[in-house]
């Protein structure tokens, strides 16, 4: 399509806003302040009531949501309780991680695993986190270099680290923290709540429609 | 469009009565229990008001979003129809030698014909969602729901569908047939070059699009495929990623009645140099097809939809008739209001009295539009546009003449009493009606009491 087509799609729709909403060039100038204002102000909208104990709040949403959950006391527990949970479930002890756990001890757990991104045949999949949101037992992932996507989605068994420091509240704790530690949103925030699903037959709930069967979620106490 | 017809059949429909009786269990159910752990009215509320504040300066909104979401590497464009949409993703494809597109729900791609159109132009579009891909095998059949696309086939008729077309033996278990799809999809989605999705929200603040899928096909579409293509409504911006929070809150709730949806992805621009996956081209389509006339009419209460089917969920007629009978993409309250005013309120005269004006889609929408209101308005513009049957008019015209003359609208009115009591034979109730006889078809029509009003104020003044 030529440029000039474009444009006139745009100044076509734009211009029509802009005549049913009355906007002259002197009313958008105190809208304009309003709009920014409006994202200066980030507001939020009305919260349901959280407990404390966040590590307890995450485990138990989660498991409400299909998920599997434990907790170990130490990052170096980490391939040790991996393998006891694939070896429990009868799955393969070879994984692919995000490049960022590659450092782990995963060998001296009988583990074989590959840091990198993961492509259609990989059957375990194992990532740490951003962040993860207690409210509704939700893990947020950035995608990146060293934390790619497809790591917690094409697997059939996704395992996530969550460091209990990393639990907020929110999902506006989560987006502030973002904002804090990133400043620009990566190319994709991931919110992922428990294991793929679908009801469009019958609407009967099955798990594992076209990601993970399998979510487990391994909370690491100290760390 | 022959609703009337359409509607007939499928409420005599026993097996589909089935279908949506147990949908009908599950997602009203589904969504009480789910709304009572939040604050629901100040949740409603507020939502409301984000997609108002938009609404109000939409003009403003989208260019502030577009500034963002070009600034991060996504290219804006715009499209006032169907025909402009199929144009530009076809182009799209062309540019970057798309052979096969992956597609994630987007009613917006049901609104244009956009699959139609991609094969036209030597591009084979696969849905991806596991209702839309059955009926996209099925010959693409159309939609009966917007977020439960196949919720009148029985998993018999879909077993049938997949031996037929997977060449694999018949398997009828929910989840094996489940299993069937991810297998043939999955070879699907590390093939494609293309991915199209819907967005269930843009943000202005940082250009993204926000996509909600539980299937994990959201995913898959918008990280595998090296272009990504983003077809949505110009009514879609809201401010913040607080907002987006709140929004996040009531939207999974009201439509399957979770707590949360599976996953949920805030995209923002191309992939970065150094990322090892994620698309290195991002167009986002902004569509007009009929939302930009609602700007400042008296429908715009309607553009704060968000999409969610409560409405359809919880409507009497809906779960009598199910979606195919409304005879567009959306069904239900909202495709009622919303269809009239897309295809032409001429075009779809029925829709509008298609509900009883119960409220219940009024009561459960999460953004509180309004929908018997909006229904009663389009009810009033086909009267004042003369579009009611001739029938219909001149019965109401001799009601308003005869509502001018108390002495022959009291006669008349006793005169009716009389006839409607000799047809109830005594009774309390009218089984067949000689001058309705639909209406009576379906129910009994109350007796009305041995005399009129004003026959009985008469006697008792007199005693």
């Amino acid at each position: 399509m030529r440029n000039e087509e474009l444009n006139d799609s745009r100044e076509d729709i734009l211009g029509r806003i802009r005549s049913r909403l009355g906007r002259t060039a002197e009313n958008a100038v105190p809208a304009r302040a309003d709009i920014e204002a409006c994202l200066a102000r980030r507001e939020q909208g009305p919260r349901p009531a959280v407990e404390d104990d966040l590590v307890a709040r995450l485990r138990s949403r989660s498991e409400a949501l299909a998920s599997t959950a434990e907790i170990v006391s130490r990052p170096e527990e980490v391939p040790a309780a991996v393998a006891r949970y694939l070896a429990a479930l009868s799955l393969p002890l070879a994984a692919v991680a995000w490049p960022q756990l590659a450092g782990l001890d995963w060998a001296g757990a009988g583990l074989q695993v590959e840091g990198r991104a993961a492509c259609g045949d990989d059957l375990v999949g194992i990532t740490g986190v951003f962040c993860a949101v207690a409210e509704t037992g939700t893990l947020a992932l950035l995608s990146g270099p060293d934390t790619p996507a497809s790591a917690s989605l094409l697997p059939e068994t996704h395992i996530a680290i969550v460091p209990a420091s990393r639990i907020l509240r929110g999902m506006e704790e989560a987006f502030n923290l973002i904002r804090a530690e990133c400043g620009e949103l990566p190319r994709a925030v991931n919110f992922i709540s428990g294991p793929s699903r679908t009801g469009d037959i019958e609407q009967t709930l099955v798990l594992g429609a076209h990601g993970p069967y399998r979510v487990h979620i391994v909370i690491v106490a100290g760390a | 469009m022959h609703f009337k017809a359409r509607a007939s059949a499928a409420a005599a429909d026993k097996a589909l009565q089935a279908k949506l009786a147990t949908a009908k269990g599950l997602f009203v159910e589904g969504r009480r229990r789910a709304v009572a752990e939040i604050d629901l009215e100040a949740t409603r509320e507020a939502s409301k008001d984000i997609r108002n504040r938009c609404l109000a300066d939409l003009d403003l909104w989208l260019e502030r979003f577009e500034r963002e979401a070009t600034r991060r590497g996504g290219q804006v464009l715009w499209a006032r129809d169907g025909a402009e949409i199929c144009r530009l993703v076809t182009d799209i494809a062309r540019r970057h030698g798309v052979r096969k597109a992956i597609k994630s729900k987007s009613m917006l791609s049901e609104e244009a014909g956009l699959n139609a159109a991609l094969e036209a132009a030597g591009v084979q579009p696969v849905e991806t969602d596991l209702g839309e891909y059955i009926l996209q095998i099925n010959d693409n059949e159309l939609p009966s729901h917007i977020i439960a696309p196949a919720i009148h086939k029985t998993k018999e008729e879909v077993a049938e569908l997949f031996a037929r077309v997977h060449h694999r033996p018949r398997k009828t278990d929910i989840g094996e047939m489940t299993r069937e799809a991810r297998e043939m999809l999955r070879a699907h989605f590390l093939s494609a070059d293309m991915g199209i999705s819907g967005g269930n929200f843009l943000v202005a603040e940082t250009g993204s699009v926000a996509l909600v899928t539980n299937e994990g096909n959201g995913r898959m579409v918008t990280t595998l495929p090296k272009v990504h293509v983003v077809i949505t409504g110009v009514e879609k911006v809201i401010p913040t990623l607080e907002d987006l929070a709140t929004l996040m809150r009531i939207l999974p709730r009201s439509a399957t009645g979770q707590t949360i949806s599976n996953y949920f992805s805030v995209l923002t621009g191309v992939k970065r140099p150094e990322d090892t996956d994620g698309p290195a081209h991002l167009y986002f389509i902004l569509v007009d097809n009929g939302r930009v006339d609602l700007v400042g009419s008296g429908f715009q209460d309607m553009l704060r939809c968000i999409r969610c089917a409560a409405c359809i969920n919880h409507c009497p007629v809906y779960q009598t008739i199910g979606g195919h009978a409304y005879g567009w993409v959306y069904p239900g309250p909202m495709g009622s209001v919303l269809t009239p005013l897309y295809v032409g309120i001429e075009n779809a005269i029925d829709l509008p009295h298609a509900a009883t004006l119960c409220n219940q889609c009024g009561v459960v929408c999460p953004v509180k539009i309004p929908l018997p209101e909006l229904m009663r308005k389009l009810r009033e513009q086909q009267v004042e546009r003369g579009l009611r049957p001739w029938g219909e008019r001149a019965a109401l015209k001799l009601w308003a003449w005869l509502a001018r003359h108390p002495r022959l609208y009291a006669l008349a009115a006793k005169l009716g009493v009389r006839y409607l009591n000799w047809l109830a034979e005594g009774g309390d109730r009218i089984r067949v009606m000689g001058i309705a006889p639909s209406w009576t078809a379906g129910r009994d029509f109350p007796a009305p009491e041995g005399r009129t009003f004003r026959e009985q104020y008469l006697s008792r003044r007199s005693k």
